[in-house]
């Protein structure tokens, strides 16, 4: 049994140390936001939090995620600066890296010191989106900066 | 996931109970709109349809696919438009595959030709009008006043003199017993509420959410997944493989050999892909070991020569250039490209004796719903075609290929089975688009006017493939985008818009075993990449302005003439340029609209990188229903016009595709677009389609502003640093 820590919640599965991440999210968690498309790493559309930080969980075994903090698209409130940032931008097209996209983008959000639209913007090619949503991507980015200092201001 | 309508449901006519249920059916001469009523009654088939519930909730089953395109916001604006619903009751649902929603275009229940909203338009706002002069009659005869004196808005009749209101959700069960007026009165543009203003797009807060159901995501009790080794090479058998092995690995259920290579079947995608592993398949070599990116090139140069088919011969092409003050030749070539949705191909299907249910991501759920009927052995109507939300469509969904793996193993095995391709197997088993080798000839007379073109073309077969009612006389339709299309082709004016007194176009289809297929604009983006690169050999031979030298080549067609000025005016053509940076323009006309574009770029002539600062396009196509998502279509198709035409390049070995997944096939990244900007032409005229005309013109001006640059013109994309440099080099 492998203990994992997930959106808050703790769950016991039963699968081997070097299963990918990403399948025990999909199919034994049946969080299924977090996307399959390329399982080496290369296009991001899988990725997660792991402690905070962005993760491709196609590569990595939950044997080394054990007792980590793991926050998948399903975590993030639907409030998040970035969340509310995609829709008014109307960011997404098919939507299907867009999780990943999402992912990314909230954690270089989080960073700290605070990254600026352009840092955030050339930390992006980790993520690749098929349709060509990126123009709208970076108007998402800009726009969730502001709504992440207009919060901070309020609070 | 929005549930879908229960085919058995609408057919019976048994919601016209629910409240009042709006269809339009199409035959060959014209639309006729038909009330639930009335269906019930006739057994008569409407073509797609809404309904008005008492919730007064007013829902729209969307016939074409969802990809991101946002098909299911325009089409549910157009109903609400002349319905004058509110938009806050509209609701959308995905139409089952299923008879009534055949795209009037095609008589076909397919994505593609950037065909919805053109397909559509005119019969959902009659059915919308329809709907609204049967609930305010409705509303006339309970207050006993004439129809003239209520008005209907924001879904609610209104009597103007006494202020009553009924809402439609009140009203929709007496108008249904009512007759559906056939030729109902349309709203005049400038009242329009909902068509040529933004809405924000209904798939949209479900994906930012990541609750989105695509056909990967799709879950059913006692699923086993399945994975399928395939031949690396086209035509390879397997000389032997070890299946004890595959069976050992926990998980793994079943291994079977089907026609398309040797499937493991298992409780988890995990284990069935350790299964595949382990069957280490030897595979014999294939129909032709030898084939690699040289070999295809020389092989289809070579192809130019042969004995060609005829597909326009007006004038005497020969005779004009052969007399003409100024002549022009050269050859191109468009190496193959691949799709790779960011989905990869997968489907589930549960094919029992007396059901077939099938889930699949398509662009085509006919397709679908026949080979489903046929691998089942069941009737249509004991066959569900599900059509979840799609991860990128690009055309790739047109084929039903991961569609028929996942029917012939749940047939088989009596289980639900889910088939999902890996990347690696979604790149080297893709329809790709196809490679294209090209020789032109063309003359001018002394004032630059064209008098003669002669285009020879040799292609792989496309709609041999898809549909095969495209090819005529062994010419391949789809392979002609931009230069040739059959006279009543809904794909509606793909041809060369140039006036050419004298036009030679012949077809050779290539016998290379590579199969094609439809990728976004489906031929016009590489032909138009050639046609409009030597039209800027052409204005140089003539010693004129590229602009100059189209618009005196286009006397007659505004439309083509428009977007060209319209996007040099906005773009600065003509006007001095940002240091190091060169312009290229190009149009292209397809799907019944028309866009130009002007792209700025630099070179860096000590490693070849070319950077796209800057793309400005003009689009017409006539009228426009949602301008955001219209404006996104452009944007996305710039984008992956220029990733093919400064990146993509499919690679072959040893008779297969080396290419595998996006370590070795790259596609653009945000870092390298550009600055784009969208201009809308104002326009009444026909309308066109959207998804796909944004794509062709990006990579002739990329192009032409490379030749801008360096004066160096390379007749072959994709242009990388290392082709750049080669040619470079070689001035």
């Amino acid at each position: 049994m492998i203990s994992l820590h997930v959106n808050g919640k703790v769950y016991q599965v039963d699968v081997s140390n070097d299963t990918p991440l990403l399948w025990v999210l999909r199919d034994t968690l049946n969080l299924k936001g977090t996307k399959y498309s390329c399982g080496i790493g290369e296009c991001g559309s899988c990725t997660v939090h792991i402690d905070g930080k962005a993760v491709r969980s196609c590569t990595i075994s939950v044997g080394e995620v054990q007792r980590k903090k793991i926050t998948t698209i399903e975590g993030i409130p639907e409030n998040h600066p970035v969340k509310k940032a995609w829709i008014k931008e109307q960011v997404v097209q098919c939507g299907y890296c867009q999780p990943g996209v999402i992912m990314q983008v909230a954690a270089l959000l989080s960073q700290k010191p605070a990254l600026n639209a352009d840092q955030i913007i050339n930390k992006m090619d980790d993520v690749i989106c098929r349709c060509g949503t990126y123009p709208r991507i970076k108007k998402g980015i800009k726009t969730a900066i502001e709504m992440t200092k207009k919060e901070v201001k309020k609070s | 996931m929005k549930t879908s309508m229960t085919r058995r449901a609408f057919l019976k006519g048994s919601l016209a109970a629910a409240g009042l249920t709006i269809g339009v059916s199409v035959t060959p001469f014209g639309h006729r709109l038909v009330s639930g009523a009335e269906a019930e009654k006739s057994g008569f088939k409407p073509y797609a349809y809404y309904e008005i519930t008492p919730d007064n909730l007013v829902t729209v089953y969307i016939p074409s696919s969802e990809m991101g395109q946002g098909v299911w916001t325009a089409l549910a604006m157009i109903i609400a438009e002349e319905l004058e619903a509110d938009w806050s009751q509209i609701r959308v649902k995905q139409a089952l595959a299923a008879e009534p929603f055949k795209n009037p275009l095609f008589n076909f229940q397919k994505t593609v030709m950037s065909a919805s909203v053109r397909g559509w338009y005119l019969p959902f706002r009659k059915a919308g009008a329809a709907g609204k002069a049967m609930l305010v009659k409705a509303a006339a005869e309970i207050w006993k006043v004439s129809e003239e004196e209520c008005e209907a808005s924001k879904g609610v009749v209104r009597h103007k003199k006494s202020d009553r209101r009924l809402a439609y959700g009140k009203l929709c069960k007496k108008a249904a017993a009512l007759s559906i007026p056939q030729d109902p009165s349309l709203k005049k543009e400038d009242e329009f509420r909902y068509i040529g203003k933004t809405m924000a797009r209904l798939d949209i807060p479900e994906k930012v959410a990541g609750k989105t159901i695509y056909g990967i995501d799709i879950d059913r009790k006692d699923l086993w997944y399945a994975v399928i080794a395939r031949p690396p090479a086209y035509g390879a058998k397997p000389v032997s493989y070890d299946q004890k092995a595959a069976e050992q690995i926990k998980g793994v259920e079943k291994v079977m050999s089907v026609p398309m290579g040797i499937a493991v079947c298992a409780s988890s995608i995990n284990a069935a892909l350790k299964g595949r592993d382990a069957l280490k398949v030897n595979w014999d070599k294939g129909v032709l070991p030898d084939m690699n990116n040289d070999y295809i090139e020389k092989f289809m140069n070579e192809e130019l020569n042969k004995p060609m088919l005829s597909v326009v011969n007006t004038g005497d092409a020969k005779k004009a250039i052969s007399e003409a003050a100024k002549k022009v030749e050269a050859n191109y070539f468009v190496p193959f490209v691949a799709h790779t949705t960011m989905e990869p191909m997968n489907c589930t299907a549960d094919v029992r004796p007396d059901r077939c249910d099938v889930w699949a991501g398509t662009q085509a759920a006919t397709a679908v719903q026949n080979v489903a009927s046929s691998i089942s052995g069941l009737p249509k109507d004991k066959v569900n075609v599900y059509t979840p939300l799609i991860g990128c469509g690009l055309g790739r969904r047109t084929k039903p290929d991961s569609v028929i793996e996942a029917l012939t193993l749940s047939k088989a095995l009596g289980k639900p089975i889910k088939v999902i391709w890996t990347r690696e197997e979604d790149i080297k088993n893709d329809f790709f688009r196809s490679a294209a080798s090209h020789r032109i000839e063309a003359g001018l007379d002394a004032q630059g006017n064209l008098t003669g073109w002669s285009h020879k073309l040799v292609s792989l077969a496309i709609a041999k493939h898809i549909n095969p009612g495209e090819l005529k006389d062994g010419i391949d339709y789809f392979c002609m985008g931009g230069l040739a299309d059959r006279a009543e082709s809904p794909a509606l004016n793909n041809r060369i818009q140039y006036e050419i007194p004298n036009l030679s176009i012949e077809f050779f289809m290539s016998s290379l075993p590579i199969p094609c297929g439809v990728w976004r604009s489906v031929q016009n983006g590489p032909n138009a990449f050639v046609i409009e690169s030597f039209i800027d050999e052409l204005a140089r031979a003539a010693g004129k302005d590229p602009l100059e030298f189209r618009l005196q080549n286009l006397k007659s067609n505004m439309r083509a003439r428009r977007v060209l000025e319209t996007v040099a005016e906005k773009a600065g053509w003509g006007k001095p340029i940002r240091q190091g940076e060169a312009r290229g323009i190009a149009q292209h006309a397809c799907f019944g609209s028309y866009v130009a574009q002007v792209a700025d770029i630099s070179v860096n002539k000590d490693n070849g990188a070319i950077k796209v600062h800057r793309v400005v396009a003009a689009v017409d196509c006539g009228p426009v229903v949602n301008p955001g998502p219209l404006v996104a279509q452009i944007e996305g198709g710039i984008i992956n016009s220029l990733s093919a035409a400064l990146k993509e390049e499919v690679k072959f070995e040893n008779g297969g595709v080396k290419s595998a997944n996006f370590d070795d096939y790259k596609i653009m990244k945000m870092s390298e677009i550009p600055e784009i900007e969208v201009h809308i032409v104002k326009s009444s005229e026909k309308m066109g389609g959207i998804g796909e005309p944004g794509v062709p013109p990006a990579a002739p001006a990329v192009a032409n502003a490379f030749f801008n640059a360096t004066g160096v013109r390379i007749r072959r994309i994709p242009l990388t640093p290392n082709i750049v440099m080669d040619a470079l080099k070689k001035t």
